[in-house]
């Protein structure tokens, strides 16, 4: 009898609570219209932005930069906030969809950026004060803001990989070039450690962004967006695969498919490794950590190593975007121009390290004199750009499953790639 | 001495299942008019008694039943992150899309063309008897070994509660460190002695052998604390009686320390099942399901499901629904099993 009641009772407050919540959705309205030319002094209100910068590395550079802002537009409060990368996806989409305690203004990865926009989240920023003359930024980064014909963010960084190399254990081992291709590659690896019984070569396992290159050189990709094909499974992307693998069981890289980037960068820095693919944002961290790197100079950079068909690695970098929900559209789109602004920039990329956007900041001497400036010009130039469509946010988790099968040996490089492409199959519905 | 009958272990079972079927079938069968009289009745008898529980009853409503019923409502939808319902600041709405799909997701989980579903229950159920059954049979030692009168026992037993005491996450990140192939602790420690270097993490089975000892390193102080409450609840007198008689000090194990824990390490094990089925921490912070997918759980698949990528809703929802069904179904059998061994539990 007892519980008789006590279903009837949980029926109704289940009821209850349903209909509380059904009818909570509020019925659509008009979007507030994007600022227009406003003077950018009279502008006033508070701004919360998402970082997701290194928080112990990039951050206090970006709170250095902000407070200059702060301190030109008194009328405008920057409420910053660092949030960690490998988080930021989904606390900004599960902010973003429900317009609680959203930020206004969001680092948005460079993928992201096309998946946010098509999720209508992103307010559009062409002709807007946030966007200042289109033309000096970098047409590579500028691909990546661009989604159905409008422009959904302004660049922040953009960035590739390369190959860094400890030049004093090549001088060691008596080479005098970096390697150019992925078997001279092998070739120095396996000569390092003959000579000096350390690796040559770290190959980063757990994270399949650092395949890429590798992929790119074999003349494969992930997929074909214009064609709407899966193309990772095909022979070059095997072969890639294979390469890598054919890598570490020789002997001449090492990896791990857990705390890569740490074993990574501790290893590289201690003077255990010769060689890893990596980009501009790991500059921070080794030049502040000492190590086989207290003398700047011993840090080579070099181009990522070619396969048989290309030389190329990704293109990534992150942008500003700004909330299509915000109430501070104004406030946000001044901060924007700012923070994207050529002395800011400059100031970032002395900071950090990060790679300016503007063609005028890649001409100003104290940019362009910088040896990281000096390599990485061309390779940003020559970066592959990676498809710029919304299910972008969907290629890596497959491949990073994938990648790390193939790494320790649990499945073939045949298998690992048919796999992913199989997963991006049904993700995509692509053939 | 009433709780255990020693000789059989079947305190009162006729009893506990003889009133069941005189309740329910009686009051279905009886007219409306003298149902609903019943009604009011109850409820003029207990009004006072279900006010004061009303609080208790709708606040497990809305934070059990409310998402348990939106989950099984997903579970047959093709939701995801472009086609649920958004509202983008004050001003704009957009409605969701979605629709159904019926039983869809699950023929997919459970049969699609690339279903990783009986690899990821295969680990699962072995991950799961494997860690409650070693992590009982240590707990169990323990309690009993720490249930005589050694010195330093007070030490001994905040020493070994320890792993329970520290946030999962906390130790599982130092497990981490400790595991880790160059510079963890544990390859130091076996290169000082000679030994090879294990890649704990990073060889796809010994992945899954690590993972399992972590899990069991952090769950046996639970076995251990609730044995040695149940071991200290055993009459002295039965052991006296035993060592009249000639027991030897196995035969009284055997005879009086393992039934008289019966109702203890039934609840144990069944919460520990429940609980390390769904152990989301230890996989998702010490290897987060790789290898590949070699230490993938059903409920850190799901995870990834839902959570990364593009997300899925619609399809991680039915894999959680996939979970539950499995863990009821598990109860269920456990529960009836232990009543026919005379457990009223």
């Amino acid at each position: 009898m007892r519980r008789g009641i006590a279903a009837s009772a949980l029926v109704a407050a289940l009821a209850v609570t349903l209909a509380a919540c059904g009818s909570s959705g509020s019925s659509g309205g008009s979007a507030p219209a994007a600022g227009a030319s406003v003077d950018p002094g009279k502008v006033s209100g508070s701004v919360t932005y998402w970082d997701t910068s290194d928080a112990k590395a990039e951050a206090p550079t970006y709170q250095a930069v902000i407070a200059d802002f702060e301190k030109k537009y008194p009328n405008i409060k920057v409420n910053y906030v660092n949030v960690p990368f490998g988080d930021a996806q989904n606390k900004v989409k599960n902010a973003f969809s429900t317009g609680t305690d959203a930020p206004d203004v969001i680092r948005s990865e460079v993928a992201w950026t096309p998946e946010l926009a098509a999720d209508h989240y992103l307010l559009p920023l062409d002709g807007t004060s946030a966007l200042v003359n289109p033309d000096d930024y970098l047409p590579n980064p500028v691909a990546a803001t661009k989604y159905d014909g409008k422009t959904y963010a302004v660049p922040q960084v953009t960035d590739t990989m390369a190959l860094f190399y400890n030049k004093k254990m090549f001088a060691d081992a008596g080479i005098t070039n970096p390697p150019k291709s992925v078997d001279e590659l092998k070739a120095d690896s396996l000569a390092i450690k003959q000579k000096l019984g350390k690796t040559g070569f770290y190959l980063r396992g757990d994270d399949a962004y650092w395949s890429l290159s590798f992929l790119y050189g074999e003349g494969g990709d992930l997929v074909d967006a214009n064609s709407k094909t899966v193309t990772i499974d095909n022979p070059a992307g095997v072969k890639a695969f294979s390469l890598m693998k054919d890598l570490v069981d020789s002997g001449a890289a090492k990896t791990s498919v857990t705390d890569g980037w740490t074993n990574m960068m501790s290893d590289f820095q201690s003077g255990n490794v010769a060689m890893m693919i990596n980009g501009p944002w790991s500059l921070a961290t080794i030049n502040s950590g000492g190590g086989a790197f207290t003398d700047k100079s011993n840090l080579g950079i070099a181009v990522v190593p070619a396969g048989s068909a290309a030389q190329a690695a990704p293109q990534g970098g992150q942008s500003y975007a700004i909330y299509a929900g915000s109430k501070n559209t104004a406030a946000s789109e001044v901060f924007v121009q700012y923070m994207s602004s050529p002395e800011a920039q400059t100031k970032i990329f002395q900071g950090t390290g990060a790679l300016p956007t503007r063609k005028s900041v890649w001409a100003q001497p104290e940019v362009a004199d910088t040896d990281e400036a000096k390599f990485f010009k061309d390779a940003i130039d020559k970066a592959h750009q990676r498809p710029w469509i919304p299910e972008g946010g969907t290629l890596f988790a497959p491949l990073v499953t994938e990648y790390t099968a193939m790494l320790s040996g649990k499945e073939s490089p045949q298998t690992a790639v048919k796999n992913a492409g199989d997963a991006y199959r049904k993700n995509l519905g692509w053939k | 001495m009433a709780a255990v009958d020693t000789t059989t272990g079947r305190p009162g079972a006729p009893a506990a299942s003889g009133d069941a079927p005189a309740r329910g079938p009686r009051r279905a069968a009886g007219p409306p008019s003298l149902r609903a009289g019943r009604l009011r009745l109850a409820l003029s008898k207990h009004w006072y008694a279900w006010t004061l529980v009303a609080p208790v009853v709708i606040v497990i409503a809305v934070l059990v039943g409310y998402p348990l019923v939106e989950g099984i409502y997903l579970s047959t939808t093709n939701a995801n992150d472009q086609n649920t319902e958004k509202q983008i600041g004050q001003f704009l709405h957009i409605p969701a899309t979605y629709k159904s799909v019926g039983l869809g997701n699950y023929t997919d989980i459970l049969f699609g063309a690339n279903s990783t579903f009986w690899a990821r229950l295969g680990f699962t159920v072995s991950w799961t008897v494997a860690c409650v059954g070693v992590s009982f049979l240590i707990g169990l030692a323990l309690a009993i070994m720490l249930n005589r009168r050694v010195r330093f026992r007070a030490f001994y037993r905040t020493l070994l509660i320890l792993p329970w005491a520290v946030p999962a996450f906390v130790s599982t990140f130092s497990w981490r460190f400790i595991m880790n192939h160059d510079r963890g602790f544990l390859n130091h420690a076996l290169q000082a002695l000679g030994l090879p270097a294990v890649d704990w993490l990073n060889d796809p089975t010994m992945a899954q052998v690590s993972v399992i000892i972590v899990n069991i390193w952090l769950s046996f102080p639970f076995v251990m604390v609730a044995v040695l409450g149940g071991l200290q609840s055993i009459p002295a007198e039965l052991y006296e009686a035993a060592e009249m008689d000639g027991a030897t000090a196995w035969q009284k194990f055997w005879y009086i320390t393992l039934p008289a824990l019966r109702p203890v390490s039934s609840t144990v094990i069944l919460l520990s099942t429940i609980w390390t089925f769904n152990m989301f921490p230890v996989i998702f912070l010490l290897t987060n399901g790789g290898p590949g997918d070699s230490t993938q759980l059903l409920v850190t698949y799901a995870y990834n499901e839902a959570f990364t990528g593009m997300r899925q809703f619609g399809e991680s929802s039915a894999w959680g629904v996939i979970i539950l069904l499995i863990l009821v179904v598990f109860a269920v059998f456990y529960r009836r099993s232990l009543r026919k061994q005379g457990e009223v539990w």
